[in-house]
């Protein structure tokens, strides 16, 4: 089920995010002081080449770590295994990439015009 | 004499596994309530003096062969060194065989699916002299001579793979025994198989399914710590993947 390279993925993912989930709720409890709107939002965001590396960095490692995470539970706990269970793997990382790069770039690209 | 007949007055009763090629089922048997006696002679009692059919596995009676461990009121113990008076409860004992292996008959489980991961997670010695070079010195206090010494005293009666969750819930994984073995000969310099034993460890039945629930520790009757052994595992496949990228 888990092998080295999955269980180091995930550990590697995981270091990843922890300092991003860290520094963004330091943002969050930062940008509420005063109120929150879109404008204020997307001011910070739009054109950011950073902020697309942090929420993009966060994105990647969430989809890598999650999928390999729920690929477990499938596993040990409903008995999916062989074709069925990569499938489902790679769609929970498709699913999670997927809704996770649109959010990034609503942010930061959308409508700026690269 | 006296004292057998007037022991035998007071009677518990047993539920005993039966099984024999069917669904299997609990049986009730009524049992002399001695004072003094291990789950091991209630067992052996039914099968002297009510039902010679019973089928278990026993060898030594001293908690040295590891050949009669069994599921008792739900948990995995050695049974001949399980004393009825500590596990019964409300006067019931319920004796079934270990759990995560299949059932040959009654109380009897088949070995081999534990055994063939021992040899699967390379938990075998591999030597690196002869008998003509001289013995190797490992002093008591060398660092890797204690962790192998946490490891060592192993008796195979699989009360640990009967205890674990991640055995059941994944068919492949090698289980607690198997990758504390291995750990031992990590940490045994006469060995030289590290590189195919932490390839072996580190692949789809290996170390890493291990979520560290410990249910191993818990019930290992020699109280060793297959959770410890198997986190060193861990740890040097993890550093034997940087070695090699370098």
């Amino acid at each position: 089920m888990l092998d080295l390279r999955l269980y180091m993925l995930q550990r590697l993912t995981a270091l990843i995010m922890a300092p991003l989930v860290i520094g963004h709720i330091a943002v969050m409890i930062y940008a509420v002081q005063g109120g929150l709107t879109v404008d204020e939002i997307l001011a910070r965001t739009q054109g950011s080449v950073a902020w697309f590396l942090f929420y993009g960095s966060f994105v990647v490692a969430v989809s890598i770590h999650g999928a390999i995470g729920l690929r477990v539970i499938s596993f040990e706990w409903f008995g999916l295994n062989g074709r069925a269970l990569q499938l489902f793997s790679w769609a929970v990382f498709a699913l999670l990439f997927g809704l996770g790069a649109k959010a990034v770039y609503a942010v930061t690209f959308a409508g700026v015009g690269l | 004499m006296a004292n057998e007949t007037q022991t035998m007055t007071q009677t518990m009763t047993v539920s005993i596994w039966r099984e024999n090629g069917d669904d299997g089922r609990f049986e009730k048997y009524e049992v002399p309530a001695r004072e003094n006696q291990t789950v091991l002679d209630v067992v052996a009692y039914v099968q002297q003096h009510i039902d010679p059919t019973l089928s278990y596995r026993f060898a030594c009676r001293v908690g040295m062969c590891g050949s009669c461990a069994m599921m008792v009121n739900g948990s995995p113990r050695w049974t001949c060194r399980t004393h009825v008076s500590k596990v019964v409860a409300d006067d019931q004992l319920e004796v079934a065989p270990l759990r995560n292996l299949p059932v040959i008959k009654d109380l009897a489980t088949d070995m081999d699916p534990f055994f063939e991961k021992w040899v699967a997670a390379e938990a075998v010695f591999h030597p690196s002299k002869t008998r003509h070079d001289p013995m190797a010195a490992i002093t008591p206090d060398d660092p890797m001579r204690i962790a192998a010494s946490e490891a060592i005293e192993c008796i195979n009666c699989a009360v640990c793979y009967a205890a674990c969750d991640v055995v059941e819930s994944n068919p492949d994984y090698f289980g607690p025994a198997a990758l504390n073995r291995s750990w031992s000969l990590v940490n045994d310099i006469r060995d030289d198989g590290q590189d195919v034993r932490l390839a072996a460890v580190g692949s789809n039945g290996g170390c890493h399914n291990c979520h560290s629930q410990q249910g191993c520790v818990q019930y290992c009757p020699n109280e060793l710590n297959p959770t410890l052994s198997i986190a060193g595992l861990k740890r040097e496949t993890t550093k034997a993947l940087f070695r090699r990228s370098r």
